[in-house]
């Protein structure tokens, strides 16, 4: 069979998995948010928490119930690594320093898993499944309530109340999160990931040197890496690991994991807004965006630009020999439109406009699915924009799912498409100034420098964690600024579509009219495709001109 | 009721903290450990990192790649580098794996990280391209890209079939095996694409020497 073949077959393979997940998953989500009966697990840990399940909040007060939550993870996250040299299963590693301390904390509560270090150095076993993979359900469970929150706003009218965080973030772990990560935690051992507590097993090779085997609870902390759409590796190759992803089976168990939560949501929003059209609109934007960038980064890393690239005979630098071309850009392409930045290959040696292609898609806003939750929310507020703009060119008023866009709702709007991409560019341009944060580039000789730290920024500030890893991003400069800019990049939109949610839920319905745009239909998906490129193209095009573009046309 | 009077947000920290510890407790610790045990008792040797014996031996995992080298020799004697560090060269006798940004110390992992058009990197590939066809015997257009790049893990225990089949010839030399023998060791330790089309055919260096030295 040939490498084409075989590709082709391999996504095509992926989407029929998803397809098939796409209406049981996203129903079960549905149902589980909709519904009023609570478990006796969950009535004991509402008594445990004092939390009154059946007391919905307004926006603002699940807004803070989420930043409180957040807030109080960061500071637990800390003190462990902190402290780690006191703890247990921690392999005679060291505290961790302040800043890393700092940034690792910021990174894996914002759902970003950035890491700035070599896990294998740094991290002891407690740690990483106690802090960093308990943050993994934590933080992809918070995107997933803000999103609920976000397509009720649509759903009801005439209420300030929108859920109860508490309740809503519980049943996300207990009933969707936690059970598919029992039976794809077991199918990655099965696949053959580790899943013990060794602190490592030394052999003597054939020719007689020794080798240490490293150990640690991978597989339970894989699954939840990519279903939750975090990306922070067990080991420092990540999904690149052999022990994190030993062939090409679990390799395509891994890229179905990451999209699958996203992609099943528009089917819950769908459903909860009752019109399931609306999920196949918004799921096929996403679809069209994730074909068209995967298209694009396989095509350019099966080209092979780059005089080392050439001089190699193929753009295997930074690959594995079972993945190969076809699955490493099917994998680069899913983990930068999703918010999960687990890689299986080293992005900073793809091709120029490979690597490119992963760093714009990250600059899309992660809306192609999306992170867990994130993605639909953020794709939300581009439909809204969208009918907007659509809303403009033929003068009528603009409305979204009957509920008017008014100037307050436009305004949330453009504070949220701001947010983001001021904080990534304000980033990046402070470190291309500071003669410190310049130093830390990698591969020198090139606009593939600056591109490293584009693509610091750009995977911070939307949450991604996926890295040029040239980049020594362990001092303070980055530490600090990676951290804010995570931090910004989550809680700021967070805050604005909850405000946004709290302002359509208020709203009467409008009824529709023959002058009322249909959200439904290809012609809105087209106009959306374009809004989402042509607003964030626009806004990243000069710096992308500058990296990728400067070093690949 | 003391709860209802303390401010609101106040309140919100608490229940924070508390469902914090629960989900601590939960997630990491019962999960991990439930996990373990599962593992453990349903699929031991891949929890435990797929180990294999030579001569009832531990000599790897076969999902971690190893380095077949030796010291080189300059003047008779072992030769070492301006850091006082040992220079390896590629043992004849074995099938080599890829470069390596770790030098298969397993206790890390990770890529160069060279661009595409790094110059080091350019050099790297040339210089590994005349060593492989000098060692192999071989024209340097004939070394697969694999031979000249490192792997994104540092760890890959794999090499693409033709890069295996360019060992067969010298290792079957050395060996003073027959070429066939070896040929149909490269067979029986080259793994397909997954159902037929997920990810790349490919052969496992650290069984395929496995099997070379459990011959003798």
């Amino acid at each position: 069979m040939s490498d084409t073949t075989a590709g082709l077959l391999q996504v095509g393979f992926l989407i029929a998995l998803l397809a098939v997940a796409y209406r049981p998953l996203g129903g079960y989500m549905a149902r589980v948010y909709s519904s009023d009966k609570d478990s006796r697990i969950e009535r004991g840990t509402y008594r445990l928490l004092g939390v009154d399940a059946r007391a919905e909040q307004t926006w603002a007060v699940y807004a803070r119930s989420a930043i409180a939550f957040s807030t109080v993870s960061v500071v637990l996250l800390y003190l462990l690594q902190r402290l780690q040299s006191h703890l247990p299963l921690s392999l005679g590693l060291p505290d961790i320093g302040s800043g890393l301390a700092f940034n690792t904390a910021a990174s894996f509560v914002s759902n970003t898993n950035w890491q700035s270090y070599s896990p294998e150095a740094t991290m002891g076993h407690l740690v990483q499944f106690a802090g960093l993979a308990v943050q993994n359900f934590l933080s992809a469970a918070v995107g997933m309530v803000v999103a609920v929150v976000v397509i009720r706003g649509f759903a009801r009218s005439k209420t300030d109340r929108l859920g109860n965080f508490w309740v809503d973030l519980i049943r996300t772990v207990l009933r969707i999160l936690l059970p598919i990560a029992v039976v794809g935690g077991l199918a990655l051992v099965a696949m053959g990931v580790v899943q013990n507590f060794s602190g490592g097993h030394e052999v003597t090779s054939v020719i007689g040197q020794t080798q240490t085997i490293p150990g640690g609870p991978v597989a339970s902390q894989e699954v939840i890496k990519e279903l939750g759409t975090n990306g922070g590796g067990y080991y420092n190759a990540n999904s690149g690991h052999p022990f994190e992803n030993p062939n090409g089976l679990s390799n395509l168990f891994e890229i179905f994991l990451l999209l699958l939560i996203p992609v099943c949501l528009t089917r819950t929003f769908g459903l909860m807004v009752k019109d399931k059209r609306q999920g196949y609109a918004i799921l096929g934007v996403m679809g069209t965006l994730w074909a068209a960038f995967t298209f694009a980064a396989t095509f350019f890393e099966t080209q092979g630009a780059g005089t080392a690239t050439q001089a190699a005979g193929a753009a295997m630098e930074g690959k594995e020999t079972r993945f190969g071309e076809w699955a490493s850009a099917l994998f680069a392409t899913s983990t930068t439109g999703t918010s999960t930045g687990a890689v299986n290959s080293a992005h900073d040696s793809f091709t120029p406009l490979g690597g490119g292609t992963a760093l714009f898609h990250m600059m899309l806003g992660e809306v192609s699915p999306g992170g867990t939750g994130t993605g639909l929310y953020g794709m939300l507020v581009l439909a809204v924009l969208t009918v907007f703009v659509a809303g403009l060119m033929v003068g009528r008023t603009p409305e979204y799912l009957k509920k008017k866009i008014t100037a307050r709702e436009m305004k949330l709007v453009s504070l949220y498409i701001l947010a983001t991409p001021t904080v990534v560019l304000v980033g990046a341009s402070l470190a291309m100034g500071l003669a410190s944060a310049r130093a830390s580039i990698f591969n020198t000789d090139s606009p593939h420098g600056f591109s490293e730290v584009l693509y610091a920024f750009t995977s911070a500030g939307n949450n991604n964690g996926s890295a040029f890893g040239g980049l020594s991003a362990n001092i303070p400069f980055y530490n600090t600024a990676l951290g804010l800019v995570m931090l910004i990049g989550r809680f700021l939109p967070i805050v604005i579509v909850l405000a946004l949610a709290g302002s359509f839920a208020q709203q009467t319905p409008v009824p529709v009219t023959e002058g009322t745009l249909p959200t439904h239909k290809a012609l809105f998906v087209t106009l959306l495709i374009g809004v989402v490129l042509i607003v964030t193209g626009l806004t990243y095009f000069p710096a992308l001109t500058l990296g990728p573009l400067a070093e690949g046309l | 009721m003391m709860a209802s009077r303390l401010p609101a947000t106040m309140r919100q920290f608490g229940v924070a903290a508390r469902a914090l510890i629960v989900f601590t407790l939960g997630l990491g610790v019962i999960y991990p450990l439930a996990m373990t045990g599962l593992a453990q008792t349903l699929f031991h040797g891949n929890a435990n990192g797929s180990v294999i014996k030579v001569h009832g031996r531990d000599v790897a995992s076969d999902l971690i790649g190893q380095a077949y080298t030796r010291q080189a020799t300059k003047d008779g004697r072992p030769e070492v580098d301006a850091d006082g560090k040992p220079v390896m060269v590629a043992d004849p006798l074995w099938f080599q794996t890829r470069p390596s940004a770790v030098e298969y110390d397993a206790t890390g992992s990770g890529a160069s990280q060279y661009g595409p058009n790094n110059a080091d990197l350019l050099a790297a590939v040339q210089q590994r391209r005349k060593a492989v066809a000098e060692l192999e015997g071989v024209d340097p257009a004939q070394v697969p890209p694999d031979a000249l790049t490192a792997s994104g893990s540092g760890l890959d225990p794999q090499i693409s079939p033709a890069y295996a089949a360019l060992q067969v010839g010298r290792v079957a030399r050395e060996r003073g095996l027959d070429v066939a023998e070896v040929r149909q060791l490269v067979r029986e330790n080259t793994s397909g694409r997954t159902l037929g089309f997920l990810g790349e055919p490919a052969v496992n260096v650290v069984t395929l020497n496995a099997d070379l030295s459990a011959l003798g």
